[in-house]
């Protein structure tokens, strides 16, 4: 199940008269008392929503700062006390990246699986989305709008509902697969990520086909019409023409599946086999809050590792993000 | 990792681009040269094929042989002992109890503070900063959060000092350290605070370009009447975001029942803080109890189910308004 992405809110009615700036409240019609009132309300709302900013920050903060400390000064005091207790080393990344003893958490591998897992866990179903998108939306045929249908209301699934069965389906026919390419190929590990990029293929594949559905369908039937007329074929459409006018709605999905595949757990958990060849990131971290709860000087330092392309891509990309949140925030 | 894994791992990215980019080049080679003869429809179904035989055998099957699996015993025979589980064992009625503690906190409390914040700093400088402060936490994984939070609930026995700020601050008022995620009941409200801090951005955004879409005509006609600003956030403003305000409460109603990864890395559903979503993968993939999980499975499937009708069908009449 998913929403439509609404409007962006950024700068619409910007300058529009506001009941609460001061400009409005010193307007001479009014009674003194009433000016007064407006102005407190004005100022507690700047506070209130200070304070609500502050408390949503503080904890991510506190981690960042922590991460930065030497693993003595976390484990004896607050992070709040940094400046009666100062210290500063980069060791806790250095030993979570780089570190090569078994006992440490060996992040570089894991930042390798997370690219390749997310990078093709998205390519993949957003080419077949849009082609499906495509056919629903510009081929014609009876039975093809039911089908629409069925793959729209396949969102409203729990993954829960896909996993047992599907892992008895993947241990059947790719676990052969793999087998195979491990004797053909030594260098790749008999656990390699094509289990994990088909699952999140599958999961991903409804939402973006509705989404990419939604933006394809709005392009000008003139134009298509007008390719058609000149003799284009389906596929001459679809890459010349649906392609580069869906970029907006492919960027959209594109970082929405990107971060929702990196941040994943679940799907990770039951198909990765856990082992430093497969596993993402967050199973990583995961793992380490077990194993590890007390060492936060490696817990911090892996944390912010983990969240920090999510936050670079949300900062950078920040309206594409917005509108592909919107649009997937149920899925799951 | 050694120089050889690193190698292994491109391999496998270059090869998988490679057999994919294959795979599509290969459709649209078919495509472009079906038969003459109910050429149309060929070419349909290659541009449909992929899409829908992924969906048909991972999602469409696994959840009708679910269904199915709930009904069962590990022996295959049929049975309701699944179900007499769920709903009679204490462990299980108190993840169901937990479940619905959830799916009543988290919506109600994420979208109130998201609606305050929305109208708080509504046409104020910094709105945008404002907003990316909020909504940043959208963007990290619930692993990620889950980590986070820990740390602010970290407890020290004794004179220690404590280093996880909640009990740093009961210290400092005088009361006595809590060990947080091992006391019941307060240790779900805590894990349920770490997904009302994940949700109320998304409810914020919403919220707020539902309050810009409200006429100005209508706030200053309010105004002009000598309403205050209570007056005309529940006379004017509510009313006009309506329609937002449940699609933002039931959105995020589902996103918490289907929420795995908090309770997961923050207890793994121990002292009592299970919650639907755990308990089915501890049950299906560590206990290996098949039928027990795929009964919770389809239990979370029919909570999740009215309220995704009724979120539909809100946002169908939104869009037939527009």
């Amino acid at each position: 199940m998913s929403i439509a992405p609404p409007d962006l809110p950024v700068g619409k009615n910007r300058g529009a008269i506001d009941a609460t700036t001061d400009a409005e409240a010193s307007g001479y019609t009014e009674p003194k008392t009433m000016r007064v009132k407006k102005r407190l309300t004005s100022r507690t709302a700047t506070i209130a929503s200070l304070v609500i900013a502050l408390l949503w920050t503080i904890p991510t903060f506190g981690l960042f700062i922590s991460s930065f400390r030497p693993a003595e000064l976390i484990r004896t005091t607050g992070w709040w006390t940094i400046f009666s207790n100062p210290g500063f080393t980069l060791e806790n990344y250095q030993d979570v990246l780089l570190s090569t003893s078994s006992s440490s958490p060996q992040l570089g591998s894991y930042i390798v699986n997370s690219i390749a897992i997310a990078l093709l866990a998205t390519i993949i179903p957003l080419v077949f989305a849009s082609m499906a998108a495509y056919a629903f939306a510009w081929m014609r045929f009876r039975g093809v709008g039911v089908l629409f249908v069925i793959i729209f209301a396949l969102q409203i699934i729990p993954l829960q509902m896909a996993l047992v069965p599907l892992l008895q389906i993947f241990s059947t026919v790719l676990r052969p697969m793999q087998a195979w390419l491990h004797d053909v190929i030594p260098i790749i590990p008999e656990q390699n990520y094509l289990p994990l990029w088909v699952a999140h293929t599958i999961f991903g594949l409804p939402l973006a086909i509705f989404l990419l559905h939604n933006f394809i369908s709005e392009i000008p039937a003139d134009v298509i019409e007008a390719a058609r007329v000149d003799g284009a074929t389906h596929s001459q459409i679809f890459f010349r023409i649906v392609l580069p006018l869906s970029v907006p709605a492919i960027a959209s999905f594109a970082i929405f599946q990107f971060i929702w595949v990196w941040n994943d757990l679940l799907v990770a958990l039951i198909f990765s086999g856990g082992t430093q060849d497969v596993a993402p990131l967050t199973q990583r971290l995961a793992e380490l809050t077990g194993t590890r709860g007390q060492d936060w000087q490696l817990l911090t330092a892996a944390a912010f590792i983990s969240i920090v392309i999510p936050l670079i891509v949300f900062f950078s990309l920040q309206r594409y993000f917005v509108r592909g949140l919107l649009a997937g925030s149920t899925k799951g | 990792m050694t120089t050889a894994d690193l190698l292994g791992k491109i391999l496998q990215v270059v090869m998988g681009l490679a057999v994919f980019a294959a795979i599509v080049g290969l459709l649209i080679f078919f495509i472009d040269k079906a038969p003459k003869k109910g050429r149309d429809y060929w070419q349909l179904v290659g541009f449909l094929a992929p899409a829908l035989i992924l969906v048909t055998v991972g999602l469409i099957y696994p959840a009708i042989r679910t269904s199915i699996l709930a009904f069962q015993t590990s022996s295959g025979a049929w049975t309701f002992d699944n179900f007499i589980w769920a709903f009679t064992q204490p462990a299980a009625i108190r993840t169901l109890i937990n479940t619905v503690i959830w799916v009543l906190l988290v919506p109600t409390f994420a979208t109130a503070v998201g609606l305050a914040y929305a109208v708080f700093i509504d046409r104020s400088r910094g709105e945008r900063f404002y907003k990316a402060v909020l909504f940043m936490p959208i963007a990290i994984s619930f692993v990620g959060a889950s980590v986070i939070w820990k740390f602010v609930y970290e407890y020290r026995s004794g004179d220690r000092e404590q280093i996880g700020l909640l009990n740093a601050i009961v210290v400092a008022f005088g009361g006595e350290p809590v060990q947080w995620l091992q006391t019941d009941p307060i240790n779900t409200i805590l894990l349920i605070v770490v997904m009302i801090w994940v949700q109320t951005g998304f409810a914020m955004v919403v919220l707020s370009a539902a309050i810009k879409g409200i006429a100005t005509e209508q706030l200053e006609a309010a105004q002009l009447d000598g309403t205050n600003g209570w007056q005309r956030f529940t006379n004017v403003i509510v009313p006009g975001i309506r329609g937002s305000l449940v699609v933002v409460l039931t959105t995020i109603s589902i996103a918490t029942l289907k929420v795995f990864d908090i309770v997961r890395t923050m207890t793994a559903g121990n002292f009592n803080t299970s919650i639907v979503a755990n308990e089915m993968y501890t049950q299906a993939f560590r206990a290996s109890e098949i039928g027990r999980g795929s009964a919770l499975a389809l239990i979370l499937f029919v909570m999740v189910l009215p309220i995704v009708i009724y979120n539909v069908n809100v946002l169908r009449k939104q869009r037939e308004i527009r």
